[in-house]
C-alpha cells in the first residue's frame, strides 16, 4: 500500500542551529566569548553557568562531520597515525585529533577553515577508555589546554545510591570553580538552573519523538532522526534546542495523526545497532529505494541523547518510555546544589546510553524489548571497528536475539575511518538477509 | 664462587607455579577446602577475598591459537581478553568458584561478562564499579563505599564474617609481598642486575596465581640466596619493558636471550611487572579507607590515568623515576594489540622517551608473537643503541 509522505517542515531548523552552532565556536573569541569543547555526553549544562556567550564544540559529532566528507577524514587519519596514533582506535577520536593536527576546522557544510579554533578549556566525561584521554592527548595537541574529566563510572541507573550519585556532584562541584580560574569569569547559577531545566527538557522530548515512531506507517526514518538527534549532542542545554523538539514533537504527531509517513512503501521494518557508518549513508537509501525497508532506529539514535526510563527497579525489565523532566517529576531546582544534583542523577539514570556498560544483559534486554516495542521485523547490525564501546556485547547480543527468534545481520565498517568500509560486501550482505527473509525487491513486484 | 642465577631453586618454584597454576590451585583447594576467585584486574582488591579465607587467582592466557571466543567477542577486542575467555571456555578454570572484576577497560568488562555467563563452574560473581578517575580527590571515600558492598557481598557468599584482625592479616601478607618483590627490582639498579625481566615476570605472576604465604616464603629465601649469585651474562642494554600484560615467555627469551646484541630488561612497567605491587596499603583505622587509598593512589593503568584538571598521567612521572633510578637506556613498548587505553598513551609516551633521551621501539603483541620479525626488529634496535655507544 502507498503511504502519503511529505518533507518535515522543521528540518531547515535543525538544519540552520547545526551549522550555526559550528560557525559560533569558530567566531567566538570574535565576540568576546568563550569556547570549550568535550565529549557530547559532556555534562553541558555546567559551562552555561560562566555566560550567555559559551560555545561548545563536542566531539563525538564533529568527527562524524568528518567522517561524512571523506577525503578530510583521510587527511585527519592519515596525519595523526603518522604521530603514532593507532588505526584501531576510536574513529571520532582520531578525525577530531587529525583536524587539529592539521590546524584546520571543517564546518557543517564541509568547508574547511584555518586555524583550528583552540578551546579555553576542554570539559568532558569518562565512560569508555576514550572520552578522558582523547581531551588529554589534544589538550597536549594544542600545547596544554587546561582539562577536566568527569569519572561517572558508578555503574547503571537502577544500581544508583547516594554516594554514587554524590561522587559525580562532587567532581561537577570542583568543576565551577576550576573553570571561573581558568576564564576569569564569575559564574552565575541561575543560567545554570535554566540549562538543567533545558536539558532534561529536550533529552526527554527526543525520547517522546522517538516513541512516535511506534506507528505504521513510520513517521521518521532513522537516516533524517541522525540530522535531528545530534543537537541533543552539541548544545542540549541551549534552551533553543528544547523548543526546536518541541516543534518537531508537535509536527510528527501530526504527521502520525494523518498517517504520514517517512517512505512510500513500508514492507519492512528494522531497527540498526550501533553509530553508522557515517560515509556510507547510503546503506540506508538502498534499503529504502530497493526493499521499503525503515529503519526505525537504534539504541544509538534514540539513547544517546534521549532520556529513557531504561531498567526497572529490580534489573529484569527494559523500559523505553520516556524520563520526566523536572517539572514532570514535581521537582524545583533553586540552588546549584540541587542543579548540579539534578543533572547528575537525570543523566546517570536516564541517560539510555550510560546504561549498558556495565552489563551485557542489559544491553540484551534493552535491544529486545525495542524491537517488540516498535513492531520491528529484524535487526541489522553494524559492527563497527570504530568504538569500542558501542561495540562491546554486540555478539552476545546478536546471540540472544536469534535464540529468541529474531532475524539478525551483521556487517563490518567502521563509524568514522571511511577506509574501513566494504561498500559491496555489504550490499551483498544486506541481499541475502532479505533474501533468505523472503523480502522482494520493490523493483521485482 | 656463587651460584648462577638459574641454579638458584627459587626460581625453579617460580616458574614451576607459573607453568602449573591450575594444578597449584587445585592442590590448594583439596587442601584447604576454601574457595578460589577468578580475578580480571589487578585492581581487585584481593585482600578482602584472602581475608574471606578465598584464595583470588588472576585469570590469564595461555598463549596458544584459539577461535572458541570469537562468537562472544569482536575480533577488534584484545588478545588478552579472547585468551582469558578462551581459558574459560576450554575448561581449563573449571576449579574456579567465583570470578570478579574491578571495573577496568571495556575489553576486560567483555570478557568478563561472557565468561561468568558461559563458564559453567562459576557459582557466584562480582562486578565493582571500581572508580576510573583515580586523578581526582573524590575516588577515594567513593571507592571505599564500593569495598564496603565487595566486603557484604564476600561475606554473604561465604558465609565468613571478615574481622578487622582477618583483615589487618590479610594486608600484612600482601604487604609483604609486595616488599619482598620490590626488594628483588631495587637489586636491578644496579651495574650487574642479578635477574632478568624473564625472572621478574615468572616471580611477579607466579605471585598472582598462588596463596601469597607461600610465594613469601619462597621470596624471602630467593632475597636470601641472591646474595650469593654470580652474574655470569653481559647486561648490555638496560631496557624498560612497557606495557599492560606481558607475560608471555617466547618474547622475554628473545629480547634477552636470543639475539646477538645483549640486552637485560632492568623494570617491567606493566600490570605482570611492577604496576601489580609497587604501593603498599598503608596502616589506617578504617581498614578498607586504607584498601581504598592503595588501590586508587598506586601506579595507574592507563586506563584510569587522565587529567582531572591537572594536566598530568601519574604513570609517566613514575616512568621518569624509574628512567633515572635504573638507569634506562632504551624503552620496549610492548603493545598489546587493539589495548585502546595504552595506545592512548603512546603518543605522549614517545615525547616522553625522547625528552630523556630513551630510545624506543614499539611491538604489538597478539596471543603468539611474530617472534622472527621481532628478532630482526629488537636487533636493529639494540645495534643502533650500540652504534651510539660506538660514535659518541
Amino acid at each position: 500500500m502507498e503511504v502519503k509522505v511529505r518533507p518535515l517542515e522543521c528540518w531547515n531548523d535543525f538544519k540552520k542551529y547545526r551549522e550555526r552552532y559550528y560557525k559560533n565556536y569558530l567566531e567566538a573569541k570574535d565576540k568576546g566569548g568563550i569556547r570549550w569543547a568535550g565529549s557530547a555526553w559532556a555534562f553541558d549544562a555546567i559551562p552555561h553557568g560562566l555566560g550567555e556567550d559559551v560555545y561548545p564544540l563536542t566531539g563525538e559529532p564533529y568527527g562524524a562531520t568528518c567522517a561524512f566528507f571523506h577525503e578530510f577524514s583521510r587527511q585527519c587519519l592519515e596525519t595523526i597515525e603518522r604521530k603514532g596514533a593507532a588505526r584501531d582506535l576510536c574513529g571520532y577520536m582520531r578525525n577530531y585529533w587529525g583536524s587539529i593536527a592539521q590546524n584546520k576546522y571543517l564546518l557543517a557544510d564541509g568547508s574547511i577553515v584555518e586555524p583550528f579554533p583552540r578551546p579555553d578549556f576542554n570539559f568532558t566525561i569518562h565512560i569508555c577508555c576514550s572520552h578522558a584521554k582523547w581531551y588529554h592527548y589534544a589538550a597536549e595537541l594544542e600545547n596544554g589546554v587546561p582539562t577536566y574529566a568527569v569519572d561517572i563510572s558508578v555503574g547503571p541507573g537502577y544500581l544508583l545510591d547516594d554516594k554514587k550519585i554524590n561522587y559525580v556532584v562532587k567532581q561537577l562541584n570542583d568543576a565551577i570553580p576550576w573553570m571561573e580560574k581558568i576564564t576569569g569569569r564569575e559564574y552565575d547559577d541561575e543560567l545554570l538552573i535554566k540549562a538543567v531545566y533545558a536539558e532534561a527538557d529536550a533529552m526527554s522530548t527526543w525520547a517522546k519523538i522517538c516513541k512516535l515512531n511506534q506507528a505504521r506507517p513510520a513517521p521518521l526514518e532513522e537516516k533524517s532522526m541522525f540530522s535531528l538527534y545530534v543537537l541533543n549532542l552539541i548544545n542540549r542545554s541551549d534552551p533553543e534546542v528544547a523548543k526546536l523538539y518541541h516543534k518537531l514533537y508537535d509536527e510528527v504527531e501530526s504527521r502520525v495523526k494523518r498517517g504520514i509517513g517517512a517512505l512510500t512503501h513500508e514492507q519492512f521494518r528494522f531497527f540498526t545497532d550501533n553509530p553508522p557508518p557515517w560515509a556510507f549513508l547510503k546503506v540506508y537509501r538502498y534499503l529504502e529505494k530497493e526493499y521499503a525497508a525503515i529503519s526505525l532506529g537504534a539504541i544509538y539514535t534514540f539513547g544517546l541523547g534521549g532520556g529513557w526510563i531504561g531498567m526497572d527497579e529490580k534489573g529484569e525489565k527494559w523500559i523505553w518510555e520516556p524520563a520526566p523532566t523536572p517539572e514532570e517529576a514535581g521537582v524545583e531546582i533553586t540552588n546549584r546544589e540541587e542543579a548540579l544534583r539534578w543533572t547528575a542523577e537525570y543523566n546517570l539514570r536516564y541517560r539510555a546510553s550510560w546504561q549498558h556498560e556495565y552489563s551485557h544483559w542489559i544491553r540484551k534486554l534493552e535491544t529486545y524489548q525495542m524491537i517488540k516495542d516498535w513492531n520491528a521485523d529484524a535487526i541489522i547490525m553494524h559492527i563497527n571497528r570504530g568504538c569500542e564501546l558501542w561495540n562491546m556485547s554486540t555478539l552476545e547480543v546478536r546471540d540472544y536475539l536469534v535464540k529468541k527468534g529474531i532475524p539478525v545481520a551483521t556487517y563490518e565498517g567502521n563509524m568514522a575511518d571511511p577506509r574501513d568500509f566494504d561498500e559491496a560486501r555489504t550490499f551483498n550482505v544486506i541481499d541475502s538477509f532479505m533474501q533468505s527473509l523472503g523480502i522482494e525487491r520493490i523493483s521485482e513486484k | 664462587m656463587g651460584k648462577k642465577v638459574e641454579e638458584v631453586p627459587q626460581l625453579k618454584q617460580f616458574r614451576e607455579w607459573f607453568d602449573k597454576r591450575h594444578e597449584y590451585a587445585k592442590e590448594w583447594k583439596r587442601e584447604n577446602g576454601g574457595k578460589i576467585v577468578g580475578y580480571y584486574c589487578t585492581y581487585c582488591p584481593e585482600e578482602i577475598l584472602y581475608a574471606a579465607g578465598v584464595l583470588p587467582v588472576r585469570i590469564l592466557g595461555s598463549h596458544e591459537p584459539e577461535s572458541i571466543t570469537r562468537p562472544y567477542l569482536h575480533d577488534m577486542y584484545c588478545p588478552f581478553c579472547h585468551d582469558t575467555l578462551a581459558q574459560g571456555l576450554q575448561g581449563r578454570y573449571d576449579y574456579l568458584d567465583g570470578v570478579t572484576l574491578a571495573q577496568s577497560c571495556l575489553h576486560m568488562r567483555q570478557s568478563y561478562f561472557s565468561f561468568v555467563d558461559r563458564v559453567p563452574n562459576i557459582q557466584w560473581s562480582y562486578y565493582m564499579h571500581f572508580p576510573h578517575g583515580v586523578n581526582n580527590p573524590h575516588a577515594t571515600p567513593y571507592l571505599r563505599w564500593e569495598l564496603e558492598k565487595f566486603k557484604s557481598a564476600v561475606e554473604e557468599w561465604t558465609g565468613v564474617t571478615i574481622t578487622n584482625k582477618e583483615l589487618d592479616k590479610a594486608i600484612e601478607i600482601y604487604n609483604k609481598n609486595r616488599q619482598l618483590m620490590k626488594k628483588v627490582f631495587e637489586l636491578r639498579r644496579g651495574e650487574k642486575p642479578p635477574i632478568t625481566g624473564l625472572h621478574a615476570m615468572e616471580m611477579v605472576v607466579s605471585s598472582q596465581v598462588v596463596d601469597k604465604k607461600d610465594h613469601n616464603e619462597i621470596l624471602e629465601s630467593f632475597l636470601e640466596d641472591l646474595k650469593d649469585v654470580e652474574v655470569d651474562r653481559e647486561t648490555g642494554t638496560r631496557l624498560i619493558l612497557i606495557g599492560s600484560e606481558d607475560d608471555d615467555r617466547s618474547f622475554l627469551e628473545l629480547v634477552e636471550y636470543g639475539i646477538n646484541y645483549p640486552a637485560t630488561f632492568v623494570y617491567e612497567e606493566c600490570c605482570t611487572g611492577a604496576r601489580y605491587f609497587w604501593d603498599e596499603v598503608r596502616p589506617n583505622e578504617d581498614r578498607l579507607m586504607a584498601l581504598a587509598e592503595r588501590y586508587v593512589k598506586r601506579i595507574p593503568c592507563p586506563a584510569k590515568d587522565w587529567a582531572a584538571g591537572e594536566l598530568i598521567r601519574r604513570r609517566f612521572q613514575h616512568i621518569e623515576k624509574v628512567i633515572k633510578d635504573y638507569n634506562v637506556q632504551g624503552a620496549i613498548i610492548a603493545q598489546m594489540k587493539f589495548c585502546d587505553p595504552h595506545e592512548l598513551d603512546i603518543p605522549s609516551l614517545r615525547v616522553l622517551f625522547d625528552k630523556n633521551n630513551v630510545k624506543h621501539l614499539t611491538l604489538e603483541l597478539d596471543i603468539t608473537q611474530p617472534i622472527g620479525q621481532f628478532r630482526t626488529r629488537v636487533e636493529a634496535f639494540l645495534e643502533a643503541l650500540g652504534e651510539e655507544d660506538l660514535f659518541f
